[in-house]
């Protein structure tokens, strides 16, 4: 073989690259945006991103960078260039690409039950509830049921979740009962096409009980509640006769715990006007609920109509004011050694820091309306998202794919108006989305877009979601970059 | 895993009387009652007042502080040990060579980590080689790898497989890991390699085929920068060329463990280095990260290599902190307690073996000694941390 009697240096083995002032790279897919004046992010077409300085993007970009800078050899290791040393970055990216978008082969994994729409509480962000006890307009029919669960059981994903929602679902807890008992009867009766079933009841908790629970635990159903904040905070945003919605909802959480286990009981927060001063407050009644995380969600633009472009704008940047604050604190907290995440926070940063796609219905390109979750509701209308929904409680019925007991799957699932909203939206080849760093970790949420812009793609300068996200996804990325704390509690945030 | 052992493993034997001239391999044996069909196949350890027994292809008498007397009207094919075999126990495996005055340990019973070297070929020349390869027809080692495998007893719990490079063997190596399979078909196997045969498809497809059910291939991954690893290995190209063969590997099912030897010239880009494992290859099995063994080219090039745990230990939490994160089974091979953070001690391994690691003179107050791995006999000789400090 003739070996070599001694060793090289590292200039040896950057040979044909060393000698020449200019290096010869190729550029792979890549797309950059402004972080702050001198930086930009970049991110390669699996989602991994780059911060670099403007100087070495516009160096690299122009075939300019010397192959021997750190920044050259971080582009080359993370796959935004390729040369003489490597050709194995269309092959890694092939996989993570393959990985991230494995979950589109799956289709509808979340399926949700609207089992009526009567509801003991009368908030006013609520766009749904209905106080009536009239059972027969709005509460959901067996043959109804029967029929959402044969389309559900028709999804190809191996994993179903039935998630059952309200108004208050527990009030039509006997249709509950008998939806699970039939998904398990199904399985059971074909075994060559079972799921995976998960079950999931959205509660207020105000009406729980012993039996309730006795059944969830007998059937492994996990309860997902709604927790506003302190006391006061929740029983303004949450209105019921006697005005104890928090207190039957702290101890609900306690009983529920006590049968099904801590980890089977997750709560939500709606955020309100009256939320946005007090986030410190909300975060520690979660803390002090020993929850080990929070949803710091954004002001649900349904409940809010808003109507001016000004206002919007406003709005989003004081829930964003009140979204930084939050993280900060949170961040804070894990400092003092109190393990605690921010979901929405989590689910970005599985996004930017994994090849693994959360499945976060709005952050989802293709748009994760009806292909990640769908919406089966009280009166048999099939929705393509609870937004879809909301929405069309408000009268606009855009998202409406079919009838339980009228349509067939392929009609609901092939519904024009659906095909037409992922295609139209899809963010990778929607203007200004198609060039922006961000793309990889944001969605296309068409619901949202036709609700505010009349339009299945909207005007991304003026839409809310894209400023909401954009700054979200700057302020993750430079905190990450700026602290190696924040780096390594998201690294374990992400996955 | 697949540390070499500072026992005395390979080395001078006194030869009395012989009737047989070629090498052989033959299992020890201290018991003189053993059936007489198995005597051929066994060499009879005795003490050396024993009394000669008959059938045993050979005879080892260990050392006395005797002179040697009458020995020769003992019998044929005696042979005499000196006190560095002592270890030499009941099922054992050595390769007596009856010309050569010599005689190798092959596999140790009481061990749990017998290593078989294959080959000293190797296709790359690591700055840090512990085993420097050498360019020779060593052939003969792979057909008394075979024999030796039948010798193994079938309830070894693991066996190591290591070079050189084994796969230079090509279809050879895949016959062995059947072979082995069949043999020894519930002893857990790793095999060394630097991955890069197994670029060819075909050849990863193979050792696929052969469906061991417990066989995980060790492999170095240096840096995520390719110019950097190919001049850690001193061949160019092998970056490439290990990642395909990783991905090979796991395409057919395959365990593999990424090795990453931790020195000066890793360690600017160790971090990274898992953060690229992480993003590109977070489906491997296992990933240990090393501490320096001063041995073979890691002497000539301690200068360029030597880096003091204490120095870096920084860095080792942030590195194994990245993998932590993304579930990666991660394990610290070859440090002591006192150099590195808590915050690794979850993936600590006392992986220095009892029976061959070494302390200082320093340690014997440590009151975590017995936690501790302790140094290789290397690092006592030659180099260790400047910062060693027991804990009390």
């Amino acid at each position: 073989m003739g070996r070599m009697s001694k060793f090289q240096p590292m200039t040896f083995y950057n040979r044909g690259q060393s000698n020449q002032p200019l290096a010869n790279y190729q550029l792979l897919p890549f797309k950059f945006s402004e972080l702050d004046h001198s930086r930009y992010v970049m991110t390669n077409i699996a989602g991994e991103y780059l911060v670099a300085s403007k100087e070495d993007v516009h160096a690299f970009a122009n075939h300019n960078l010397p192959s021997t800078s750190a920044t050259y050899i971080n582009l080359r290791a993370r796959h935004f260039l390729t040369d003489a040393h490597s050709k194995m970055a269309p092959d890694l990216l092939a996989i993570k690409l393959r990985t991230r978008n494995e979950r589109l082969a799956d289709f509808t994994g979340l399926h949700i039950f609207v089992v009526t729409l009567r509801c003991e509480h009368s908030c006013p962000y609520c766009q749904v509830s209905r106080q009536s006890e009239d059972k027969d307009s709005f509460d959901m029919t067996i043959d109804q049921a029967n029929a959402a669960l044969a389309l559900a059981m028709r999804s190809p994903s191996k994993n179903i979740k039935l998630e059952f929602q309200g108004g208050e679902s527990l009030l039509n807890f006997d249709l509950i009962k008998h939806i699970v008992v039939e998904a398990k009867r199904f399985n059971a009766e074909n075994s060559d096409s079972q799921k995976n079933l998960g079950f999931v009841i959205a509660t207020n908790l105000a009406v729980i009980n012993d039996e309730i629970l006795g059944f969830c635990k007998e059937h492994d159903i996990v309860i997902s509640t709604s927790l506003d904040g302190p006391k006061d905070l929740h029983n303004k945003n949450r209105p019921r006769p006697g005005h104890d919605s928090y207190q039957r909802a702290i101890e609900g959480i306690k009983q529920s715990r006590n049968v099904l286990g801590r980890d089977k009981v997750s709560a939500l927060m709606t955020t309100t006007e009256a939320s946005l001063n007090q986030v410190e407050a909300i975060i520690d009644e979660y803390v002090e609920n020993n929850f080990n995380g929070i949803f710091l969600r954004p002001l649900s633009p349904y409940g809010f109509a808003i109507k001016t472009k000004f206002y919007r704008a406003y709005n989003t940047q004081r829930w964003l004011d009140f979204y930084v604050k939050g993280l900060d604190y949170i961040i804070e907290l894990n400092r003092q050694g109190i393990e605690f995440r921010e979901h929405y926070a989590a689910t970005i940063l599985t996004k930017m820091l994994t090849s693994t796609d959360p499945g976060y219905v709005d952050l989802m390109s293709p748009a994760g309306i009806a292909t990640g979750a769908i919406v089966y509701n009280y009166d048999g209308a099939v929705y393509a998202s609870d937004e879809a929904r909301m929405l069309a409680e408000m009268g606009d019925k855009k998202f409406k794919l079919g009838h339980v007991l009228e349509n067939s799957y392929e009609e609901i699932f092939l519904n024009e108006t659906l095909l037409e909203a992922l295609e139209d939206s899809f963010a990778q080849s929607v203007p200004m989305c198609t060039d922006c760093a961000f793309e990889p970790y944001c969605g296309a949420d068409p619901v949202f877009h036709w609700g505010q812009h009349g339009d299945l793609v909207g005007r991304k300068p003026d839409s809310e979601f894209c400023q909401r996200n954009m700054s979200i996804f700057k302020y993750l990325i430079d905190s990450m970059e700026s602290d190696k704390f924040v780096r390594t509690l998201f690294l374990r945030w992400a996955n | 895993m697949g540390q070499l052992t500072m026992l005395k493993l390979r080395g001078k034997i006194e030869v009395v009387n012989k009737t047989w001239h070629e090498p052989r391999l033959l299992t020890v044996t201290a018991n003189s009652s053993l059936p007489n069909v198995l005597r051929k196949k066994h060499v009879l350890l005795q003490d050396k007042d024993s009394l000669p027994i008959e059938g045993f292809a050979a005879t080892i008498l260990r050392q006395s502080s005797d002179q040697p007397s009458e020995l020769s009207a003992r019998g044929e094919n005696l042979y005499i040990v000196g006190k560095d075999y002592d270890y030499l126990g009941d099922g054992d495996v050595v390769r007596l060579n009856p010309i050569g005055n010599s005689i190798s340990s092959l596999y140790r019973r009481e061990s749990n980590h017998n290593t078989v070297l294959l080959t000293e070929r190797c296709n790359n020349y690591c700055l840090m080689c512990s085993q420097p390869p050498k360019d020779v027809d060593d052939s003969w080692i792979m057909d008394d790898a075979f024999e030796l495998i039948n010798l193994i007893p079938m309830q070894t719990q693991s066996l190591g497989f290591s070079g050189g490079e084994p796969t230079l063997y090509g279809s050879r190596f895949i016959e062995l890991m059947r072979h082995v399979k069949n043999q020894l078909p519930t002893t857990s196997l790793d095999v060394l390699s630097n991955g890069r045969g197994f670029k060819d498809e075909e050849f990863a497809r193979a050792l696929g085929r052969v469906a061991h059910p417990d066989l995980m291939i060790g492999i170095p991954v240096y840096s995520d920068d390719p110019v950097r690893h190919d001049y850690i290995v001193q061949a160019q190209g092998a970056f490439d060329e290990t990642i395909r063969g990783i991905l090979n590997l796991k395409r057919f099912g395959q365990k593999v463990e990424i090795r990453i030897v931790i020195h000066r010239e890793t360690l600017p880009r160790l971090v990274q280095t898992c953060e690229f494992i992480a993003r590109n290859l977070v489906f491997v099995d296992h990933v240990a990260l090393m501490g320096l063994e001063i041995t073979g080219f890691t002497r000539a090039n301690l200068g360029l290599l030597w880096a003091d745990p204490a120095d870096y230990k920084d860095t080792l939490s942030e590195a194994v902190s990245v993998l932590n994160s993304y579930g990666i089974n991660t394990s610290v091979y070859n440090h002591q307690l006192c150099t590195i953070n808590a915050d690794v001690l979850p993936n600590y391994r006392r992986s220095i073996s009892d029976w061959k690691n070494e302390y200082i003179d320093k340690c014997n107050s440590c009151s975590r000694k017995a936690e501790c791995g302790g140094f290789f006999s290397s690092a006592v000789q030659y180099r260790h941390s400047d910062h060693i400090t027991p804990f009390h």
